[in-house]
């Protein structure tokens, strides 16, 4: 982190893990891209039906996101943050019942 | 509707726990009204089940960059816009 | 269910190699709000559907439109949605949609410092770079040094204006029209405004002449 972005920042400002507009870095931008992948797109469109279908709304989703331990954030990929949200939101709402997504998946 | 475009604000400077839309970078800090825009459901209840209701006015706000961060390596004529809800504005002088 | 089940065809990993572990959640998470009448499978056939249809050429002509069209310009600059609705284009679930112009004098280039929001109705999903921490970063703080990663020379006197999307509008650049392109049509316009001008980190430029 070079000396000029170190005093750029304010630190008497408390923020967030999400919370990133001048936050201290040097990183370049990766600009490769990809495609999504099928999990990615339906990742993305099981909120957006959730979203139309008034279940789950899009601040719950961003708060859901938030609420991940910092850790988790910064090692996560962007829809695994989704997928993150999603149960955290969805078992809170008792529309899932905690546990049986992972039941599920060990059937 | 509180504030009307050339006004000068300055942002909330305050601690919110929790889900809210108004950018650490931004806090305390000046800039004009720009544009008001519609009014929408508040995101700090929103997110929590509640029905965000009432809504609140939106405003884009404008504030020179040269402000907002100490050594700004660009233009005095820089700017950034964010959009903040009207709860979170004062008026400035 | 994935995007390719309803076409009959399954692209299924024969083993789980190169998919993460959220893969399978996500599929099986799917699958379970489905059976429990959270959701509706078509209704989320058709969200896919929408999503993988959705792409920057919508974006494009409504810059190209505007190019060619001041009335609609003026039109596009005050309600972009309603514009957008006017060339028969699908602006999103977004209530509101602002289009900035560049001109001589301002650079637009947009950003949302919080999460990754983005007009993808008009312009397709976000590129990854978009949704990243150091580009949500550095945009707000240095935009100059971003763009000049991003190859974008701007002229001298030219102002930066980074907007950051911190609430439901969404933002689209309407880039400004390279010199050369007068004799042009609206679609040969419309190829040249690629999505990266439409956020801000490229400017559009003519098409190079082809040798005979």
């Amino acid at each position: 982190m070079s000396r000029t972005s170190r005093r750029r920042y304010d630190r008497r400002v408390e923020r967030a893990v999400h919370d990133r507009g001048g936050w201290p870095t040097e990183a370049p931008i990766d600009r490769s891209e990809h495609e999504l992948a099928d999990w990615e797109v339906l990742m993305d469109s099981l909120v957006g039906t959730l979203g139309q279908s008034g279940v789950m709304n899009v601040d719950e989703l961003r708060r859901g996101i938030e609420s991940m331990p910092p850790a988790a954030y910064e090692t996560a990929s962007y829809y695994e943050r989704w997928l993150y949200a999603v149960e955290t939101i969805l078992t809170e709402k008792g529309v899932l019942v905690s546990g049986e997504l992972d039941a599920r998946l060990a059937t | 509707m509180r504030y009307r475009p050339g006004q000068k604000v300055r942002v909330a400077a305050r601690r919110h726990e929790g889900h809210h839309r108004t950018p650490a970078y931004l806090k305390g800090k000046h800039g004009t009204i720009k544009r008001v825009h519609a009014r929408f459901r508040n995101p700090e209840t929103h997110a929590y089940g509640l029905d965000g209701l009432p809504e609140q006015s939106l405003y884009l706000v404008s504030f020179e960059q040269e402000d907002i961060w100490r050594e700004y390596p660009g233009n005095a004529g820089d700017r950034l816009y964010a959009d903040v809800f009207e709860h979170w504005l004062e008026e400035a002088e | 269910m994935s995007p390719h089940d309803h076409n009959g065809h399954d692209h299924e990993p024969l083993t789980n190699g190169g998919e993460p572990v959220a893969a399978a959640r996500i599929r099986a998470l799917g699958e379970l709000l489905v059976e429990k009448g959270v959701i509706g499978r078509e209704d989320v056939l058709q969200r896919i559907d929408w999503l993988i249809s959705r792409s920057p050429a919508d974006g494009a002509r409504l810059v190209a439109r505007s190019w060619v069209d001041p009335e609609f310009k003026k039109r596009l600059l005050a309600d972009a949605r309603a514009a957008a609705l006017e060339l028969d284009l699908d602006p999103g679930p977004s209530p509101v949609v602002i289009a900035l112009e560049n001109t001589a004098t301002v650079h637009h280039m947009v950003v949302c410092t919080l999460c990754s929001c983005y007009p993808k109705a008009l312009l397709g999903p976000p590129p990854d770079w978009y949704k990243s921490v150091p580009y949500r970063s550095r945009a707000v703080a240095d935009p100059r040094a971003v763009l000049a990663e991003f190859g974008v020379q701007l002229e001298d006197g030219v102002n930066v204006r980074v907007v950051d999307s911190t609430a439901d509008i969404r933002y689209l650049v309407i880039p400004r029209r390279p010199a050369g392109t007068e004799t042009l049509p609206e679609e040969e316009l419309a190829a040249l405004v690629t999505r990266d001008s439409m956020i801000g980190v490229a400017i559009p430029v003519a098409p190079t002449p082809v040798a005979a």
